[in-house]
């Protein structure tokens, strides 16, 4: 009888554990600050538990859309976001803009080349460059938009070694492994010690961060409070420390 | 069909092609000395050619990263004599599937060489043949078999590689990109036609591998 009663009491331990969860999936750019504002979030709120999944915008779009069971969807851009409302899968009138962030073209602190334009990126010291693949990553396709506009796109796209976010992009610039790289502000701040931002690129449309509450996630609940957090003085607290700008 | 598909097809070929070559001159070579010499630190030599199979691609592909990134000890070198670099070429590519492949060919090429009786060889060298002819035409000939299945196991394994590619060689459409990294790719920016084309293409490539195997298996079985 003994053991049935402490099974039970164990299952239910697990149900009331798992009920209090809250699983959140941000841009990868969001890494730093949301692990620290889930461990403010988790102080505030005791019995809930963050779950923190990063990965590029369009790849936990992806997710979402095959059913994974997520609460909290924060991506780098307005389109992955657009998409995802047009795939109803987030709850009306929980969107909202949180960050804001700019997009910086960055080098070794001890690397060869030292482009200060974008045209610089077309000369021959310039040999690759990091960014995140357009068809997949925000940042990459911020990237590519900037450069259309200055019409360096085929000259970059020849040196192009794709990321598949921009945090894989940080680190191959970081590593030494190519001249130049396309990250966000916030990003680059996170490595300052091995990567230099050689100049902030103008991006056609403003990098602003939109976040919502993901339909059918298991702790809609908890779902909200989180964003809610954001706007606290704690939450804006942390996301300014790591450089993003108000919305 | 989409070209990329195809150019991701002929790139997978091309790189798990050269790394089995690769994988069968080392894996023999080793292979042949694990199964027939006898010296101090074996066990640990034996053990170490192995790990490849046993350790994650992540842990692999961060090994090389340190090892022949343009930073690495043996990467910075091959950068300054010969400018060189490894990092984001296909020939990244060949040296990440060649190093998960490697076990593969070892073990086989150790179990064939260990099946060849001694005394055959022996029987070689009472003959007056060198040392190097009772390789070439007795040792090698009786293993081949063996050899050759695990050879066939390690361009299926190369065809596949994933992780360890991805770190090392990134995904540059018609350079870098494999078959197994543009699904990857696909999948993650929602492109699930894309990933429909490329997944019936890998799996067709597969088929066609196995069925190959089987033929030239039987084909020796037939023979002998």
């Amino acid at each position: 009888m003994k053991k049935i009663a402490l099974a039970l009491m164990l299952a239910a331990a697990g149900l009331a554990a798992h009920a209090a969860e809250v699983t959140v999936s941000a841009a990868a750019s969001l890494t730093n600050a949301f692990k620290e504002i889930a461990v403010g979030f988790e102080a505030q709120n005791p019995g809930v538990k963050v779950l923190t999944n990063f990965a590029a915008s369009d790849a936990l779009l992806a997710q979402i859309s095959k059913g994974a069971p997520v609460d909290v969807f924060a991506s780098a851009d307005q389109e992955t976001m657009d998409k995802a409302q047009a795939q109803n899968l987030l709850v009306t009138g929980t969107r909202r803009n949180f960050v804001n962030n700019s997009l910086v073209l960055i080098t070794p602190v001890d690397g060869a080349a030292h482009p200060t334009t974008l045209a610089d990126l077309a000369k021959p010291d310039v040999k690759r460059i990091a960014l995140g693949k357009p068809e997949g990553v925000p940042a990459g396709r911020y990237a590519k938009g900037a450069l259309e506009a200055a019409k360096l796109w085929p000259a970059v796209e020849a040196k192009a070694v794709y990321a598949t976010n921009v945090r894989q992009a940080l680190d191959y610039v970081a590593r030494g492994e190519v001249e130049a790289g396309f990250v966000y502000a916030t990003d680059a701040a996170v490595q300052k010690d091995k990567v230099k931002v050689a100049l902030t690129v103008p991006t056609e449309t403003p990098i602003s961060y939109p976040i919502a509450v993901v339909n059918g996630g298991p702790n809609a609940d908890a779902a909200r409070k989180f964003i809610d957090y954001l706007a606290t003085p704690a939450g804006q607290a942390v996301l300014a420390k790591y450089g993003f700008g108000k919305p | 069909m989409d070209s990329s598909a195809w150019v991701a097809l002929a790139l997978s070929l091309k790189v798990a092609g050269w790394a089995t070559l690769i994988d069968l001159v080392l894996g023999v070579a080793c292979g042949w000395l694990l199964a027939r010499k006898r010296f101090p630190g074996r066990d640990l030599l034996d053990a170490v050619l192995t790990l490849p199979m046993v350790l994650p691609p992540t842990v692999l592909g961060y090994y090389l990263l340190v090892l022949i990134g343009r930073r690495g000890w043996f990467g910075g070198w091959l950068n300054e004599t010969f400018g060189i670099q490894l990092i984001f070429t296909w020939q990244g590519a060949v040296i990440a599937a060649a190093i998960v492949a490697f076990p593969l060919v070892l073990k086989a090429a150790r179990a064939a060489f260990e099946g060849v009786d001694p005394q055959l060889e022996r029987a070689a060298r009472v003959l007056g043949l060198s040392e190097w002819a009772v390789f070439l035409r007795v040792t090698l000939p009786m293993a081949w078999h063996g050899i050759l299945a695990g050879v066939l196991l390690a361009f299926a394994r190369a065809l596949g590689e994933f992780g360890a590619t991805l770190m090392v060689a990134g995904s540059i459409p018609g350079k870098t990109q494999t078959l197994s990294i543009a699904v990857y790719e696909a999948v993650q920016a929602g492109q699930d036609s894309v990933a429909d084309t490329l997944v019936g293409l890998t799996s067709i490539t597969c088929i066609a591998v196995l069925l190959a195997a089987g033929r030239l298996s039987q084909a020796r079985t037939a023979a002998t």
